[in-house]
């Protein structure tokens, strides 16, 4: 455990420079960078490493920011830096909940197939939503409101901001993703995940019991979108059913594609072209006048992946390609 | 000594209007290297996937070491110990030599889905062992020094040797050979005659062969089924099947003069 936790430490040193040097507005679209880095290294693990195609990501993080952010409502506001104890557990509870519904899902349609199950989730993504939609105890199409977030945190004349406090929760769940899926895949239950997606047939005639692999990677997949999901709920204080259409689901996919079936670095540097790039691209607007954004950034992605079908990563992980490079070059 | 490990009683298999195997009755006894043969088309495969369980008989019963095994998944008749290679070779391409051959042990390694990621002592220590064996394994077949290659990139007849390897890492009891030495030439198909009888007596196994090389299947198998259009034609040891009138016509017709 002392490298995830170095890992961690590491990067909160990072989010006290960003704390110091970027504005409110980039603080912000960094949290969403590591919300999307979760979302697409969890989806990468049904799409990348087990070979299924699921469309429903956004249904599952629907459903852990909404029951996170219902189970907050509950309990009286806890301000500062009772934040650090109460997300995490609220988070997990979200998680915990997508999962649940990851499971009763996935339990009958992962017997499907390729395109069956991209229909069958995408159906669920969307009976989520519009079963939010009509649920006036968390607020219907109006919104959910008044979910309690970081807030700044007083010490005494020392204040650690909401930003910090958000950045090191969502950082918390990016590095325990990262490592339970990377080592999870390094052991013989990822072996028989990845075995499912290169034969299937041969992976049952060598033991491998593959409607269990598919549902574990299912389950563990959605679980972390809850994650993702319970993190957005609680930074942005607000949840609308709008928010986890099928675009976001769309933008999962986006990710894993872009960065690499099969390589969680690629998802890591594939979510943060996904959540800046049309951001960066808002100059753009004011210099020829009209909404060219969405044109430039799909023109982006044909383009990506022309020059790099695999993905960017191709299913090596940055380092073993840095290996690679290394090697060639001496 | 001439218990029976696998039996098939009248295995039928139909596809719509076709019958690939009719009423097919056959055994194999523990530690008997038996041959399957007969023409293209004649439905060896056929009963091979009925045996290992991806195909479902029409009607019939498979019994393994007593136990009847139809209706059960592959991956629970691969379990129990009965195992298989595939005629068009079906590797983990995109997965190395090892990881091949780790994943049919994987059952074999009981750890919780966390274990690996706290790294616990048990799920370190039997991951080290899974390794090992895999090692071990590989080396029998001279593969050890390839194990990190890409298996896709592997040549073809090492491709093959990699089949059986993957196969006997499920720790079986029988295991079905389809054709293990298509497209190898002589001094391969020699080699690997001489491989399949030393892990049959290094691992004590039973083997069922399909093979269409004639010389290899009458100079190894102890006893011989012979398959023509679903039916069981012939059965006994090489000599008698090598003089069955039956056998002669199935592979070369009927003389009409």
């Amino acid at each position: 455990m002392r490298v995830p936790m170095l890992t961690f430490l590491g990067l909160m040193i990072l989010g006290v420079i960003a704390e110091f040097t970027l504005d409110s507005f980039v603080q912000l679209m960094l949290i969403y960078v590591l919300i999307n880095m979760i979302l697409g290294m969890s989806l990468n693990l049904v799409n990348g490493f087990t070979g299924q195609f699921s469309l429903g990501h956004a249904g599952f993080m629907a459903v852990g920011a909404y029951v996170s952010a219902y189970l907050s409502t509950l309990f009286p506001d806890l301000t500062g830096g009772m934040g650090l104890v109460t997300f995490p557990v609220l988070a997990l509870l979200g998680g915990l909940a997508a999962a649940f519904a990851g499971y009763l899902v996935g339990l009958p349609s992962l017997r499907l197939r390729g395109d069956y199950l991209a229909i069958v989730t995408l159906g669920f993504g969307e009976i989520i939503r519009v079963t939010l939609l009509n649920m006036p105890a968390v607020g219907g199409a109006r919104g959910f409101y008044g979910i309690p977030g970081p807030t700044d945190w007083d010490l005494g004349g020392f204040v650690i901001s909401k930003f910090l406090i958000g950045y090191a929760q969502a950082m918390f769940w990016v590095v325990a993703c990262f490592f339970v899926i990377w080592r999870v895949v390094r052991s013989a239950h990822g072996r028989a995940f990845l075995s499912v997606r290169e034969d299937e047939i041969a992976a049952e005639a060598m033991g491998v019991d593959t409607t269990k692999a598919k549902v574990r990677a299912f389950v563990l997949s959605s679980f972390f979108a809850g994650i993702a999901g319970s993190i957005f709920a609680h930074y942005a204080n607000y949840l609308n059913p709008a928010s986890f259409g099928f675009n976001r689901s769309i933008d999962a996919v986006i990710i894993v594609v872009l960065g690499g079936m099969g390589s969680l670095t690629g998802s890591l540097v594939a979510a943060v072209f996904v959540t800046l790039m049309p951001e960066l691209l808002r100059p753009l607007q004011e210099l020829v006048g009209v909404d060219v954004r969405m044109v430039v950034y799909s023109l982006c992605l044909i383009l990506l992946m022309i020059l790099r079908p695999k993905g960017l990563f191709g299913s090596k992980e940055v380092f073993e390609l840095v290996r690679k490079y290394v090697r060639k070059t001496s | 000594m001439s218990e029976k490990l696998l039996e098939a009683r009248t295995l039928t298999m139909q596809f719509g209007g076709l019958k690939a195997v009719n009423e097919l009755d056959f055994f194999v006894n523990r530690g008997e290297l038996m041959g399957l043969i007969g023409p293209n088309g004649a439905g060896k495969t056929t009963v091979f996937n009925m045996l290992t369980g991806v195909y479902q008989p029409t009607t019939g019963e498979v019994v393994f070491e007593g136990n009847p095994i139809r209706g059960l998944k592959p991956y629970q008749i691969a379990r129990q110990g009965l195992t298989r290679t595939f005629q068009n070779i079906r590797l983990f391409r995109d997965l190395s030599v090892i990881e091949n051959v780790l994943v049919a042990g994987s059952h074999l390694a009981r750890y919780g889905l966390m274990a690996p990621v706290f790294e616990t002592k048990n799920f370190r220590q039997l991951e080290s062992e899974q390794y090992e064996r895999a090692r071990h394994l590989l080396d029998i077949f001279g593969l050890e020094g390839k194990k990190d290659w890409s298996s896709g990139t592997l040549p073809y007849g090492e491709q093959r040797k990699l089949e059986i390897v993957r196969a006997l890492a499920t720790g079986p009891k029988m295991i079905c050979l389809d054709e293990p030495a298509a497209g190898m030439n002589h001094k391969e198909t020699h080699n690997l005659m001489e491989l399949i009888a030393k892990i049959r007596q290094e691992f004590s196994l039973t083997v069922l062969l399909i093979e269409h090389d004639m010389k290899l299947v009458m100079g190894i198998c102890e006893r011989i089924v012979v398959l023509d259009h679903g039916v069981k034609i012939e059965q006994g040891t090489p000599q008698v099947v090598q003089s069955s009138p039956k056998v002669i016509e199935a592979y070369l017709g009927v003389d009409e003069a």
